[in-house]
């Protein structure tokens, strides 16, 4: 079960919003951290918790392909992200890295900056303790599910070439 | 199938593919940069193999912070060139190396009917000599790098009809900066887009590649093209290996069929901070400039710097404005040279820099001061994407960059030269 509040972003976030290029001369997720969402709230690394969840309407993570936008997110222990929509580089490496992420628009549409969410992952139940309204978010396809649960690409991919189904 | 799913099913083990199935694809050529090759490679450790599944389908470009730019950089670089020498993989660096999207197809590395992943969201820019190329992320790389497939989800294809011929200065990247600015960053998104008809069929590779490039820039996986003699020609002197060339099936399935009469297009301009806000040239007035930059994998081909020196021949850059001109490769910059483009630059007042992604993604080598705004032929005009987050960026073909550079303010080719 995750916990946490919601810091609320609109439309489009783009990668440069999450991380912006000038820091990618290093991959460390640490560092990039101290950076993230900088361009669009500079405030967010001084507000955030471990736990809190990042909420955006539609496309969020377009743009680059790089990594280091999920990796900083999950580096400043958000624990989930909440959208209507990904964009779909970004919705691939947050899956590969293991940063949990829901797609439910009501939960969106119904829930304000600030309120306090609890997520159960397994049957992608949202509960809004601010509110008391609950949501269901879209379930992942069945390889999407076997992903998550081999724990990310990694040991996905060592589980086939142990099997030697490559 | 269409012609997506036509390459897609031919590298996986069945027969039909179908949108939204996933499926493990066999790839031509996997590819990463200094920025996204030290997490691979990372990655690419961690899953315990030696080696990688095949050293010639391997290929790591230097470009984006080289000539490194700084020690931090430069550590990155390193241990993506020891990773290169210790696996015999494909590697470019500086003196050899060009912006990779540029690079890729010059070689002749990415093929017709090739499936290619990159760890660079513009890797869909082969789509243009009808390859299926996509974007992906850097553990996916490491994954692609171990076993040789990947994991893909089929996806649906939009079909584009661009129906009649385009105007004097209006080029591939007015075409996608229009569509865009139609659909939406969202309009495509998990889809292929499939380019067609007539405007296409006459549009120079150079054009193909720069629409292909920015199919991404609507949410696309991929943007193809079908291969014609154009195709052909360019791939005859590069091509080292077979290649195959696919077409669609007459019961081929779109998920949507969108068409544009382009007969009266203008130059597009996509104003801050969405390549969707595309205007006509036309429209933009006074609109004064600190910068323009002519490169990018959009637009620093050969052809671009052609159609920028046509307009800056004779002339003058503006007092006010920088003009930063930057080949795509050592090639580029070397026909460039023997055609006398760059004399034309140097002589008009303009810097012309070694390849590299420099100012695109506000790297170095241009970067912007708050308030400054840049007319730029790159593909991304975000918050902060050059430089300062309160600078703007102006996308455009080399064509009205180059006119903009003259006036100081943006404007369309045709003010400078009637
Ligand atoms: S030129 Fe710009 S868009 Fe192209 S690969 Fe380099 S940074 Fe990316």
């Amino acid at each position: 079960m995750l916990k946490g509040k919601v810091h609320k972003y609109g439309a489009n976030v783009d990668t440069d919003a999450i991380i912006p290029a000038r820091y990618l001369n290093v991959s460390d997720p640490a560092e990039l951290a101290k950076h993230c969402m900088e361009d669009i709230d500079k405030d967010f690394i001084n507000r955030v918790k471990p736990g809190d969840i990042i909420m955006a309407t539609t496309n969020f993570g377009c743009g680059s392909s790089r990594e280091h936008a999920p990796l900083a997110i999950k580096a400043s222990d958000i624990s989930c992200v909440i959208a209507k929509s990904f964009a779909r580089i970004f919705f691939r490496n947050a899956i590969n890295i293991g940063l949990p992420l829901l797609e439910c628009s009501d939960a969106v549409d119904q829930t304000k900056a600030g309120d306090i969410l609890e997520i159960d992952l397994v049957g992608g139940k949202i509960k809004n303790l601010s509110n008391g309204l609950t949501f269901t978010a879209k379930p992942y396809p069945e390889f999407m599910s076997q992903l998550i649960s081999a724990g990310g690409l990694i040991e996905y991919t060592k589980e086939r070439l142990v099997k030697g189904r490559v | 199938m269409t012609l997506a799913e036509k390459i897609l099913a031919a590298h996986t083990n069945k027969k039909r593919v179908t949108p939204g199935e996933f499926i493990n694809v066999k790839a031509d050529m996997v590819l990463s940069n200094d920025i996204t090759a030290p997490i691979a490679i990372k990655e690419f450790r961690r899953i315990g193999v030696a080696k990688v599944f095949d050293p010639a389908k391997i290929v790591m470009v230097a470009d984006h912070f080289v000539p490194n730019k700084d020690i931090a950089s430069a550590e990155q670089v390193k241990l993506m060139r020891d990773f290169a020498s210790e696996q015999g993989i494909i590697y470019f660096d500086v003196g050899r190396m060009g912006i990779e999207h540029a690079l890729l197809p010059e070689q002749g590395l990415v093929l017709p009917g090739d499936v290619v992943v990159g760890a660079d969201s513009h890797t869909c820019t082969y789509g243009a000599l009808g390859a299926f190329a996509t974007g992906m992320g850097s553990t996916d790389i490491a994954a692609a790098m171990a076993t040789g497939d990947i994991w893909m989800k089929v996806p649906p294809t939009i079909k584009f009809v661009y129906r009649g011929k385009l105007g004097k200065w209006v080029e591939g990247k007015d075409l996608i900066l229009y569509t865009i600015g139609q659909i939406g960053v969202d309009g495509a998104l998990y889809s292929a887009m499939e380019f067609t008809g007539e405007a296409i069929n006459a549009l120079p590779m150079d054009g193909r590649f720069t629409m292909s490039n920015m199919a991404i820039e609507a949410g696309a996986k991929a943007g193809l093209f079908h291969v014609d003699d154009k195709t052909l020609l360019y791939i005859k002197s590069r091509a080292k290996r077979q290649h195959t060339i696919y077409e669609l099936d007459a019961d081929a399935e779109y998920a949507q069929l969108i068409e544009y009469d382009v007969s009266r297009l203008e130059p597009q301009v996509s104003l801050p901070h969405s390549p969707a806000n595309a205007r006509p040239v036309s429209q933009l007035k006074n609109m004064e400039i600190d910068q323009a930059v002519i490169g990018s994998c959009t637009n620093g081909r050969l052809r671009d710097l052609q159609v920028a020196a046509q307009v800056l021949k004779g002339k003058k850059v503006h007092p006010r404005v920088r003009c930063i001109i930057i080949p795509a490769t050592q090639q580029v910059y070397l026909d460039a040279l023997r055609e006398g483009l760059i004399e034309t630059f140097v002589t008009a007042g303009a810097v012309v820099s070694t390849p590299t992604c420099g100012p695109c993604l506000g790297g170095y080598m241009g970067i912007l001061a708050a308030g400054e705004r840049s007319i730029s032929t790159t593909n991304r005009n975000f918050v902060g994407r050059m430089g300062s987050t309160k600078s703007e960026v102006y996308l455009s073909n080399p064509a009205v960059a180059a006119a903009s550079a003259i006036t100081g303010k943006i404007s369309s080719p045709e003010e400078v030269k009637s």
